[in-house]
């Protein structure tokens, strides 16, 4: 009983569980459960795209026109280098090296807002044309398919959903720098950023499939 | 840590106020907490009906001024018990109280997170109501486009609502899941857990898996509502029978989520007060893992005539009357571990005899339903409306009455009047048959389901039925009695009244805080009477 | 934490190299850049590109090559759920009589 009042970072854990590694599974298998159920939720809107996408092939291609590849490259980038740091965010803690682990959670808060600010720019510069989804599509210019607001009503719904997942991601990640600066995560205990990490990785993950489905498609 | 003075502490008088339950970490309050909160939804939902009821009780307007009034009534009482009632009922009370003690550990894996799905299902239910100050939602529970799109009034709160509901659905699923692998006892492996265990793991993985798909579906809709995207709409080239897709992707698997869980109840009940061990322990859990799985591959059987394909339709028909299969094994084996048993005839083997006749019904019914060319007729009558009545009320209601009274001892320390809890139990299972059964009949003749009105032929049947209707509240109303005057002034009950096996009985009734007062080993099968 | 395998920074950084030059690759094979065209088969070389980068993040930063192979079990069957939806639906599309909408 000795080792459930002690503190985290030094080996403390629940009382209901045997030992802090055993916690530390727990936890993980836990998280993981949990990205499952994102999966699911991103998944519905996958299988949305790929349905609409095989019935209006000439809809998505011309769609995709619109938006720049280069945009989307760099946010690509950007968030596989976001999920380098954050996994050396852990490494350093596993080291027992705070600071470094500090400055990792930083850059990649840091690589958070670069993404956003782009999507940012993207959306304003989208919304200036009017291409705008479903019934509110209003742009003026020529257009071949007649249904262009299904494409982009598809492209705001699992872009938006994704951006909602950064910002959430961004706000779990200050969290963990304010833990973090308290001395709280070691070689012992570093469970709250394996956790975030994960949950940061599978928003990494879902917007590996999505650059090609929405800006690559030809 | 054992001694005798530690034993006249337990989880509801550890600590006091308002303020430790509201805060509390301990599955065995926030197990009480949901009884309180789904009970009260209960009585809100169960008003909802008898007031439907009421309305049905003579050709033209009865109590309600016409079809809008009556379309949100339906509306609500769907909503209600489904996302508020049926879907937590067991999981987060019975599930949360009785999980951890039936596999020998101290509390769920993620206490937090599950203190976290008590207050989701609070807020979602705050949402759900608050949308009745804009003239609620009349689109059924179901909210099928474009109805759901072009109506005007809170639909989009009530869908908001049920998307956080969702949420407690999943955390809890996410909790049961963790546990059951991470928190057995010492020898405790998968086949030595109580069938309930089994039940409630196998509900687990489809609120994982199924929820997040209702969650992105409802997202959509209230998308199309606000913003027009166009999924569902013809004119931007969508399809309204892809939300129907999506939402049954989830809402089939759901009411297994509703019915996994009851069966598990049953299956403690039937052996204990059989005095037997369970017949077909493995195939049963096998089968609950099966129907699970097998759940997904069914909805579409709910839009055979939405506009579907008809071959789309013939693979559902052919795969939902696959899932039959392991719901019968399930009967026959309990059937047979009371064959040859030693019979003890207290209410809650009463409701799990219920649960036998009329949940047998209510499947025997669905494999009419599963059966296309039948559908075609059947479809959107009275005859679904009682027959799903006959699983989920038949079914998971009898369940968790039977689970109730069997526990009561073990969660209050007291025990219940035992001749009102059987007085209950005759006006709740005569009234439920007086209710449903005419409506096969009626669905048979034709009577369409959620109109406001019906035609004059109609109206005998169903003056029956809300006699029913009245019995069925008389009855809920006595249990209602029934169980808080046990909670107030029952008589002491021991560790274990029932004499039965699993480890929940093991300690102290009602459990300390830490659940048990050493840990305990487990040597044995969870049923070994003889 | 005992029985925790700590993994070294050059399997991070060598994953990272990976996976960048990766996203070049898949920019490069994509037709409205380069003009890459495979018919049909550009949308599974992307799709493919995609898969290998998403298993090297899986399989090293959230360290599924290293874990109970239960999550990494969790993860596929859950693409499959997805897949029977899609699937199903498609079969529905397709086999509908002619007139759907009017686009």
């Amino acid at each position: 009983m000795s080792t459930v009042n002690k503190p985290r970072s030094e080996g403390g854990h629940a009382f209901h569980f045997d030992n802090a590694e055993h916690e530390f599974e727990t936890s993980k298998f836990g998280i993981w459960l949990f990205l499952c159920t994102e999966v699911l939720m991103f998944g519905g809107l996958f299988v949305a795209y790929f349905l609409f996408e095989h019935k209006f092939p000439e809809t998505f291609i011309e769609g995709a026109t619109y938006l720049d590849w280069k945009f989307g490259a760099v946010n690509t980038a950007v968030l596989l280098l976001s999920s380098f740091t954050m996994v050396l965010s852990i490494y350093y803690a596993q080291n027992n090296k705070t600071k470094q682990c500090v400055n990792m959670l930083f850059i990649t808060l840091g690589c958070g807002f670069i993404f956003m600010g782009i999507k940012y720019l993207e959306y304003m510069h989208k919304i200036e044309l009017g291409l705008l989804p479903g019934e509110m599509f209003s742009f003026t210019g020529e257009v071949g398919a007649s249904n262009l607001g299904l494409y982009f009503s598809t492209y705001y719904m699992m872009t938006g959903l994704h951006g909602s997942h950064v910002l959430v991601g961004m706000g779990l990640i200050v969290w963990c720098i304010v833990r973090a600066r308290r001395g709280e995560y070691n070689s012992k205990y570093f469970t709250t950023l394996e956790c975030v990490g994960l949950f940061w990785h599978l928003v990494d993950l879902i917007w590996i499939y999505l650059f090609p489905l929405l800006y690559l498609v030809d | 840590m054992s001694s005798a003075a530690d034993r006249s502490k337990n989880y509801l008088n550890e600590e006091s106020g308002l303020w430790s339950w509201l805060t509390t970490l301990d599955h065995k309050r926030i197990g009480i907490m949901y009884m309180i909160t789904v009970m009260f939804f209960f009585l809100i939902g169960g008003v909802f009906a008898l007031l439907i009821r009421a309305e049905l009780f003579s050709v033209g307007p009865t109590v309600v001024e016409g079809a809008a009034q009556y379309n949100q009534l339906m509306t609500f009482h769907g909503a209600i018990m489904v996302f508020m009632v049926i879907i937590p009922g067991i999981p987060a009370f019975l599930g949360n109280f009785f999980l951890p003690l039936q596999i020998g550990a101290k509390d769920v894996a993620f206490p937090k997170v599950n203190l976290m799905s008590w207050y989701c299902l609070i807020i979602g239910a705050a949402i759900s109501f608050y949308s009745l100050f804009f003239n609620g939602a009349d689109t059924g529970w179901t909210f099928y486009t474009p109805y759901s799109i072009e109506t005007d009034n809170g639909t989009i709160l009530l869908v908001l609502g049920a998307f956080v509901m969702g949420f407690s659905s999943i955390l809890t699923g996410v909790n049961f899941v963790a546990t059951t692998h991470r928190l057995r006892a010492p020898g405790m492996g998968f086949f030595q857990m109580p069938l309930f265990v089994w039940g409630l793991y196998s509900t687990a993985i489809l609120q994982v898996v199924a929820t997040p798909v209702l969650g992105i579906t409802l997202l959509l809709l209230a998308a199309e509502k606000t913003m027009g995207i166009g999924f569902f709409d013809p004119a931007l080239g969508g399809d309204p029978v892809l939300f129907q897709h999506f939402f049954w992707f989830y809402s089939h698997p759901a009411v297994y989520i509703m019915i996994l869980p009851a069966m598990g109840i049953i299956s403690e009940l039937i052996t204990t007060f059989s005095r037997k061990v369970i017949f077909g322990y493995k195939a049963i859990a096998f089968s609950s893992v099966g129907i699970a799985a097998v759940s997904f591959f069914v909805w579409g059987h709910h839009m055979f005539v939405s506009g579907q394909s008809q071959l789309a339709g013939v693979i559902f028909s052919f795969l939902t009357m696959l899932v039959g299969v392991p719901t019968a094994i399930k009967t026959f084996n309990w059937v047979a571990t009371m064959y040859k048993g030693s019979i003890q005839f207290q209410s809650p083997m009463l409701y799990a005899m219920g649960f036998l006749f009329l949940f047998t019904i209510g499947g025997v019914t669905g494999v009419m339903l599963a059966v296309m060319a039948v559908d075609v007729h059947f479809h959107d009558t009275y005859f679904v409306v009682a027959h799903f009545h006959y699983v989920m009320v038949g079914g998971t209601l009898m369940a968790i009455m039977g689970g109730i009274y069997y526990w009561f001892p073990k969660m209050f320390g007291k025990m219940y009047n035992e001749f009102m809890a059987q007085l209950s139990f005759l006006f709740i299972f005569v009234g439920f048959n007086v209710t449903f059964f005419p409506q096969f009949i009626l669905g048979a003749q034709g009577m369409p389901r959620r109109y406001f009105d019906y035609l004059p032929a109609f109206e005998p049947l169903n003056r029956v039925s809300t006699v029913g209707s009245w019995l069925i509240g008389i009855g809920f109303l006595i249990g209602l009695y029934v169980i808080v005057s046990g909670m107030l002034k029952g008589k002491k009950a021991p560790d274990n009244p029932w004499g039965a096996k699993t480890l929940e009985w093991q300690t102290s009734s009602p459990p300390p805080h830490t659940n048990f007062h050493e840990q305990p080993v487990v040597t044995g099968g969870p049923y070994e009477y003889r | 934490m005992s029985g925790h395998h700590i993994i070294p920074f050059s399997v991070y950084r060598n994953v990272l190299l990976a996976l960048l030059a990766l996203t070049i690759l898949t920019v490069a094979v994509a037709k409205p850049v380069s003009g890459f065209d495979a018919g049909v088969f550009n949308f599974l070389i992307a799709m493919g590109i995609a898969s290998v980068k998403a298993g090297l993040v899986m399989a090293f930063f959230m360290q599924l090559k290293y874990d109970n192979k239960l999550y990494l079990a969790i993860i596929v069957s859950t693409v499959l759920f997805l897949a029977l939806l899609f699937g199903i639906v498609m079969i529905d599309w397709a086999s509908r009589a002619p007139v759907m909408s009017t686009l």
